[in-house]
């Protein structure tokens, strides 16, 4: 789950990080308060999820409380990668001479939690790695010992500050980790890290994500701050989707919560992990037109199954459903039938004449297909590929049956 | 025997009394797996299909000689567990918990790399020495997992669960069989990766050939490529990789908590790039490995 | 009684009331046996999740349960 940047600074903060004065504020006449309160010139910035908000406006200046309003007034109407700006940070705007990165994270190759810092700081870290590769530093730290205070020293070394500022950069990194651990972060950076021409350190901006899995333990740390758990994909959820997840979240057995909205007409409940990604990829590979994505696996529980079924069945547009699943282990083909079907009973659909697309094997398929047999419904055993059935399925959608 | 298990291999289950765990004993029992106990805390003395259930995994081996533990409980007690099972000596454990968050997982890792033991998962439905031994779910009950997993010379590692199963069915309907299956877990972080198991896989006599699932998101495949190509490594590897429509959209998580991609970092594109260029053979088609792997296994 | 499982309790031969005994309930990994006014009763909604583990079935000892099939 990832923070706004609001949040993320009131975090910062109470470690004591430096952060810039500011306000998060949902009207322009608050931000024309706020600025006044500053007296100076300041930064608005649209408190969004989506990333390089800088370059599609989401970050602007002004220079008098008049501007500011102006500039709110504008921001607070706008839409930033789907997603309506609802407030902004309001923030003193600093006098900065140079822009840093510093920042946690895991490595998935080492498979420790790595620390990161850069003397180039304000653009995609990614970015700065592929340019100048020389300018990233980085050190893999064990999990048990965390981030001690000679490593964080020897990574500021590499920032280029004066004077007694790497002292100040040690303790930011420091605090930084204290965070990124006690919170279950998975990612934890504040780029840019500036200095100021004051000579003084600050978090300009922040990125945090929270470990979504750690969530059932973080709730009431992240209370304190005012932080709810919620949905968060690369645009907002739909209803659909928050439905979906409200389904998921209601039984933690079984795979089944990463539904994801599409515009097609075919209704899909696809094999979890890597049979969902096989199946969707063979469904557009042949010029089908999802109405979702939804995994079903894990051993999801027949009510599971059910539910999700259902939410896919009644959706506008949906024209028939694939169930397309991978060779089953530990899900069972027969919980995947007792779902389907008695989502299709519940919803009083006729279950001999609506286009049903069935492939799933492996265990209990036996029970599986006795079930679908008495409620009078086709199905393909592993004899047909995946990839077959995904063409079966497109095809059926095309024949209206 | 190929690689990790052997007619040494002893089990106990952690969390055998969960509905997964009762489920997948009885699979593992039939299959001929030595499960020679379980434990939960609070429920010793019962028995999970003639299985003694103990309250601690110490009990548990004192009782029983074990060398390897499947742990199936929920994802809060995932990390203790694991730690209890490396504490009493366990060489080999196998984690089915999903969604156990990161920190954790490192920790885990961090710990068998002290102590020298193996993890595989988390997030893992087991692996497969076809006719021998299974440990997890992998490939269901018996009559299933038969029809699914035939013994023979390829090695089949997957980042997939479900479609591990889906692969060896492929091949084993094609008359190709396995010499071990592994799931190694849908996970950003896992105890074996594929270019760790990369090397048992070239000291294993058995193992001819070596098919990889491969999915968005991480940098193990990146990292495997990078590992073939400087160590030249001899044995030949076919690769598919799934999920090329989660290219188009960057941020968005789909399948196993690994999978999503940023940019470049992640894509399908990249990874299917550098592993060509390390000599993998990556087939565009999950239907496609079984041609790849024929002309591999005639060529030798 | 289920969709496609029904789960039934002998009463007869149930020593719930007498012996207090719960074993299909401290078993079933489903849930889909309760305890009401000292008798087991199943779950309707629970008896569609049952897996076949049979581990009522075998736990019981009175052979007071038995696993249907509605297919």
């Amino acid at each position: 789950m990832r923070l706004y940047e609001f949040e993320s600074k009131k975090i910062l903060s109470s470690y004591s990080i430096p952060v810039p004065k500011g306000r998060v504020v949902t009207s322009s006449q608050e931000a024309r308060i706020f600025a006044q309160e500053i007296g100076g010139p300041i930064a608005l910035k649209a408190q969004v999820l989506a990333t390089g908000r800088g370059k599609m406006g989401g970050v602007r200046f002004a220079e008098s409380p008049q501007e500011a309003e102006q500039v709110a007034q504008e921001m607070l109407k706008a839409e930033i990668q789907g997603y309506a700006v609802k407030s902004l940070l309001v923030e003193e705007r600093l006098d900065i001479e140079r822009e840093l990165y510093v920042g946690c994270t895991y490595d998935d190759v080492k498979k420790t939690p790595l620390i990161i810092c850069s003397s180039l700081g304000g653009v995609d870290i990614n970015e700065v790695s592929r340019k100048h590769p020389e300018k990233i530093h980085k050190s893999s730290i064990s999990s048990f010992m965390g981030l001690q205070p000679y490593k964080a020293w020897e990574l500021v070394q590499n920032l280029d500050l004066p004077a007694k500022l790497p002292w100040a950069a040690q303790a930011i990194l420091l605090k930084l980790w204290g965070f990124f651990s006690q919170f279950d972060a998975i990612l934890a950076e504040i780029n840019p890290l500036v200095l100021t021409s004051r000579g003084e350190l600050a978090a300009l901006d922040a990125h945090i994500e929270i470990e979504d899995d750690a969530l059932f333990r973080q709730k009431e740390r992240l209370g304190r701050f005012q932080i709810e758990e919620r949905e968060d994909k690369a645009r907002p959820p739909t209803p659909f989707e928050i439905e979906a997840a409200q389904i998921d979240k209601a039984d933690y057995r079984g795979v089944a919560g990463r539904v994801i909205q599409f515009d097609g007409n075919l209704g899909l409940l696809i094999g979890a992990g890597g049979g969902s990604l096989t199946t969707f990829d063979a469904i557009l590979r042949y010029g089908g037109k999802p109405a979702n994505y939804c995994e079903v696996g894990g051993n999801a529980p027949v009510s599971k199954i059910c539910k999700l079924a259902k939410l896919v069945l009644s959706k506008p547009g949906v024209e028939g459903i694939a169930v397309i699943t991978n060779v089953y282990s530990n899900s069972r083909v027969d919980f995947v039938a007792r779902g389907l079907i008695k989502a299709m009973v519940e919803l009083g659909m006729d279950l001999k004449s609506y286009p049903v697309l069935f492939r799933s094997a492996g265990a209990f398929e036996e029970e599986g297909y006795a079930i679908l047999r008495k409620y009078g419904i086709r199905y393909y055993d592993r004899s047909v590929s995946m990839d077959e059935a995904a063409g079966l399925a497109v095809e059926m959608i095309k024949k209206g049956s | 025997m190929a690689i990790l298990l052997s007619d040494s291999t002893r089990v106990i289950v952690q969390g055998i009394t969960g509905r997964e765990a009762v489920t997948f004993t009885k699979a593992m029992l039939d299959y001929g797996t030595r499960v020679v106990a379980g434990v939960t805390p609070g429920k010793e003395g019962h028995r999970v299909y003639g299985v003694p259930v103990y309250n601690c995994v110490e009990t548990a081996m004192r009782n029983h000689e074990a060398n390897t533990s499947v742990v199936s409980v929920p994802p809060g007690f995932a990390k203790d567990a694991t730690f209890e099972a490396m504490d009493a000596g366990i060489e080999l454990v196998n984690v089915f918990t999903e969604r156990i968050p990161r920190g954790d997982v490192a920790q885990m890792i961090e710990f068998a790399r002290q102590k020298g033991v193996r993890i595989v998962g988390p997030n893992s439905l087991g692996m497969i020495s076809p006719g021998r031994v299974k440990l997890g779910p992998a490939g269901g009950p018996l009559s299933e997992c038969n029809r699914a997993f035939t013994r023979g010379s390829v090695a089949v590692l997957s980042r997939s669960g479900g479609m591990l199963t889906e692969t060896c069915s492929l091949l084993s309907q094609n008359g190709i069989g396995q010499s071990i299956a592994i799931n190694i877990g849908g996970d950003p972080i896992v105890g074996s990766a594929f270019f760790d198991l990369l090397p048992l896989l070239e000291d294993d006599p058995e193992t001819k050939a070596i098919v990889l699932f491969c999915e968005p998101g991480t940098f193990q495949e990146e990292e495997t490529a990078r590992f073939v190509k400087e160590t030249s490594y001899s044995k030949r590897i076919v690769a598919f990789i799934a999920g090329s429509f989660v290219d188009t959209m960057p941020g968005m998580r789909f399948g196993h908590a690994a999978v999503i991609v940023h940019g470049e970092s992640g894509a399908t594109r990249t990874k299917a790039k550098v592993m060509r260029e390390a000599g993998i053979v990556v087939v565009d088609f999950h239907s496609e490995i079984v041609a790849a792997v024929k002309k591999i296994l005639n060529q030798s | 009684m289920g969709m496609f499982v029904n789960l039934k309790v002998n009463e007869r031969l149930c020593e719930a009331r007498e012996t207090g005994c719960q074993k299909c309930i401290d078993m079933c990994p489903v849930d889909a046996f309760r305890l009401e006014s000292g008798k087991i009763v199943t779950i309707f909604d629970n008896e569609d999740e049952c897996t076949f583990c049979n581990m009522c079935v075998q736990e019981c000892p009175k052979a007071a349960v038995k696993v249907v099939k509605l297919y």
